[in-house]
């Protein structure tokens, strides 16, 4: 086990490696300059400004400076706010985006897998319908339309809970029903058909022989069976949700990183991109390990390679 | 004897987008206290549904078992008990052995779980003493190193050995009836002779009554006390199993003893009942196996045969046993076995 996590670990590294390289010279390829924006400059202020950031170096060089850089955990200094280190903004505003996906994701699973369950369990009576209604919708409803959605009739219509901004744990409520819809109608699809398939099998025949009720039957013995290709899933559906809540932030108006990356794609704020993609990238090759680890954990047949079993 | 299961009038139906397929029609018997009854009959003749039907265990969405049926147990129709009084039954009083013990254990469950959790349900054993009883019985299935590998799961055994933890889990709580549905088919052949001899000895030791389930009539000499023959959804012949394999009357009968290989025989050719098994969705008018057989006769065709006694443990439901019947040789194989069993009674096997 320890042998194979340093192994994955290494290739994790490597592919980190990989996507900064692709995402430096991707967006390189953007055209404009972050100085361009601000027409008070002058010509000559502009070649000093883009010296100091030592955007006048050719292209290769640039990339081997950011390179070693990073490698010191120096991911640069924002253009757009001046003097402020990229890894101060995003520890600064990893707070609410880190919970807001967290809590989506959470929800999102657990309320997924519920609905699938009892959807397979009463297969083609009116609740398997509803469940598989809500998944539906969830699946076509764009976020940032149930988000609107959400702060019409919930927020301004009867003013349950506030329509923006984040001052405390209500706000971050109607942010989180709407990023986690995605989720949860992904986990009740593949957790429903999965269910019904596993609950054909032949052992959960011999558990019914063995006297065991139904209830102890779907979550005894069926649902750790089923939750394999659920697993499997949630791997990108985190990357959706922190690609959902880029729109969702903006539209709660949270300060949070999906806000600031958009804002800095706009300025060409080259170190706040890079330094985001990385953050993200890094958390999606994590998430992709976690998934691995969780394989082994719910079905015994699985075993990590590399390791002594 | 003392019987310990009655099965009366059974009917069972499948509801299906073609219509109706009556899969049992009619079936009726009784397994009697300590003894090892044989069911056998070839693929889609209702052993399983009625094995099923027994345990309750068909699914109640497409599968309908029709009224005046009875599964009589311990005073009770099995037929009109609730869910929650037939979660009691099974498992404790019934229990039952799966045919591919690749797949009848959960994958994900370790095995000493798998046997302890009936005990934990029906005789409230504490985890502890549930798990000293699983390991007892994986010591009395012959399970080796059964201290470590109690903690083991399903996909670290073979086959053999699955089976021999599926007969643990169906054993855990000295059940009255087992039933046994195909518990060999998926096994190689030397398996199979292990897995038999366990099964025999096993009913010695726990004194429960065995309902066998098989289509290979090998598994059944060694095994079984009494057979019943199904076809078509009925039982079209029962006795012991001398009566069987040595003065069998019914056609099908003569036809599956005909087609199994022998080592004595100089024929070239394997002996196979001609035609396929007739349709359940509009079940022929008169005897199901009449367009299979070259005895047939004219009220075959017309009229379902009736159970006719043969002796006080053999009866057959074929027209050939009516006093008016004209007398008909049956196949070669047949005779010879019939001359054995009138020279010499018993021939196999002290049975009863």
């Amino acid at each position: 086990m320890g042998k194979y996590l340093l192994q994955r670990i290494l290739f994790m590294l490597l592919t980190l490696f990989i996507i900064i390289s692709i995402t430096f010279f991707l967006m390189k390829l953007i055209p404009g300059s972050p100085f361009a924006a601000a027409a008070k400059l002058s010509e000559s202020q502009r070649a000093i400004m883009e010296a100091k950031y030592g955007l006048d170096q050719p292209l290769p060089i640039q990339y081997f400076r950011y390179m070693a850089n990073v490698i010191q955990g120096d991911l640069g200094i924002s253009f757009q706010f001046s003097n402020t280190p990229v890894t101060d903004l995003i520890s600064g505003r990893i707070g609410p985006s880190a919970m807001l996906g967290l809590q989506a994701m959470i929800f999102g699973t657990i309320f997924g897998i519920f609905l699938g369950v009892i959807g397979a369990l009463k297969q083609n009576t009116w609740i398997d319908s509803g469940s598989t209604l809500i998944a539906v919708l969830g699946k076509s409803i764009p976020s940032f339309v149930f988000a609107a959605l959400l702060q019409y009739f919930i927020a301004v219509k009867l003013g349950w809970l506030p329509v923006a901004f984040w001052r405390g744990w209500e706000y971050s409520i109607l942010p989180t029903i709407a990023l986690s819809i995605f989720p949860i109608s992904i986990a009740a699809r593949f957790m429903r058909t999965e269910m019904i398939e596993v609950l054909s099998s032949d052992y959960i025949v011999l558990a019914r022989a063995k006297g065991a009720s139904s209830f102890e039957v779907a979550f005894k013995h069926a649902l750790r069976n089923a939750l394999i290709p659920v697993v499997t899933v949630l791997g990108p559906l985190a990357v959706s949700l922190m690609t959902g809540s880029l729109v969702v932030e903006k539209i709660f108006a949270i300060p949070g990183l999906g806000e600031q990356f958009v804002t800095s794609i706009n300025v060409l704020d080259y170190p706040v991109i890079m330094g985001t993609t990385i953050l993200f990238a890094a958390l999606f090759i994590f998430i992709v390990l976690v998934v691995d680890v969780l394989y082994s954990i719910i079905d015994p047949r699985i075993r990590l390679s590399g390791g002594e079993n | 004897m003392e019987s310990i299961l009655q099965v009366k009038n059974l009917n069972i139906s499948f509801n299906t987008y073609a219509g109706e397929v009556k899969a049992i029609r009619g079936v009726n018997f009784d397994l009697k206290k300590g003894e090892t009854l044989a069911i056998v009959g070839e693929s889609g003749s209702g052993k399983s549904v009625t094995t099923k039907s027994i345990m309750q265990l068909l699914p109640k969405s497409n599968s309908e078992i029709k009224q005046g049926s009875e599964i009589l147990f311990d005073g009770k129709n099995l037929v009109e008990l609730s869910d929650k009084e037939m979660e009691k039954v099974r498992g404790k009083d019934i229990s039952m052995i799966f045919q591919d013990p690749m797949t009848s254990l959960n994958p994900t469950m370790k095995i000493g779980k798998q046997i302890a959790e009936p005990l934990i349900k029906h005789q409230s054993f504490s985890r502890k003493q549930a798990m000293d009883r699983a390991l007892e019985l994986l010591k009395l299935v012959g399970l080796p190193q059964p201290e470590t590998r109690i903690h083991q799961y399903p996909h670290q055994f073979s086959g053999g050995q699955r089976q021999r933890i599926v007969i643990a889990v169906a054993l855990a709580c000295n059940p009255k009836v087992l039933i046994a549905d195909e518990p060999t088919t998926a096994l190689d052949v030397t398996i199979q002779a292990q897995i038999l001899d366990l099964m025999k000895n096993l009913q010695k030791k726990i004194d429960t009554s065995i309902i066998f389930i098989t289509h290979d009539l090998g598994v059944v000499a060694n095994v079984a006390d009494r057979v019943a023959v199904m076809y078509g959804g009925k039982i079209v012949e029962v006795g012991t199993v001398d009566e069987i394999f040595y003065n069998p009357q019914h056609p099908y009968t003569w036809g599956l003893i005909s087609s199994m290989p022998s080592i004595d025989a100089d024929d070239d050719e394997l002996f196979v009942i001609p035609g396929s098994p007739p349709d359940l969705l509009n079940p022929p008018k008169g005897d199901a196996f009449a367009l299979r057989n070259r005895y047939a006769m004219t009220i075959d065709l017309e009229e379902e045969p009736p159970m006719f006694k043969v002796s006080d443990t053999h009866y057959a439901a074929t027209w050939l046993l009516h006093p008016d019947a004209p007398e008909v040789e049956p196949p070669l194989a047949v005779q010879k076995r019939q001359h054995k069993f009138r020279g010499n009674n018993h021939t196999e096997g002290d049975v009863f």
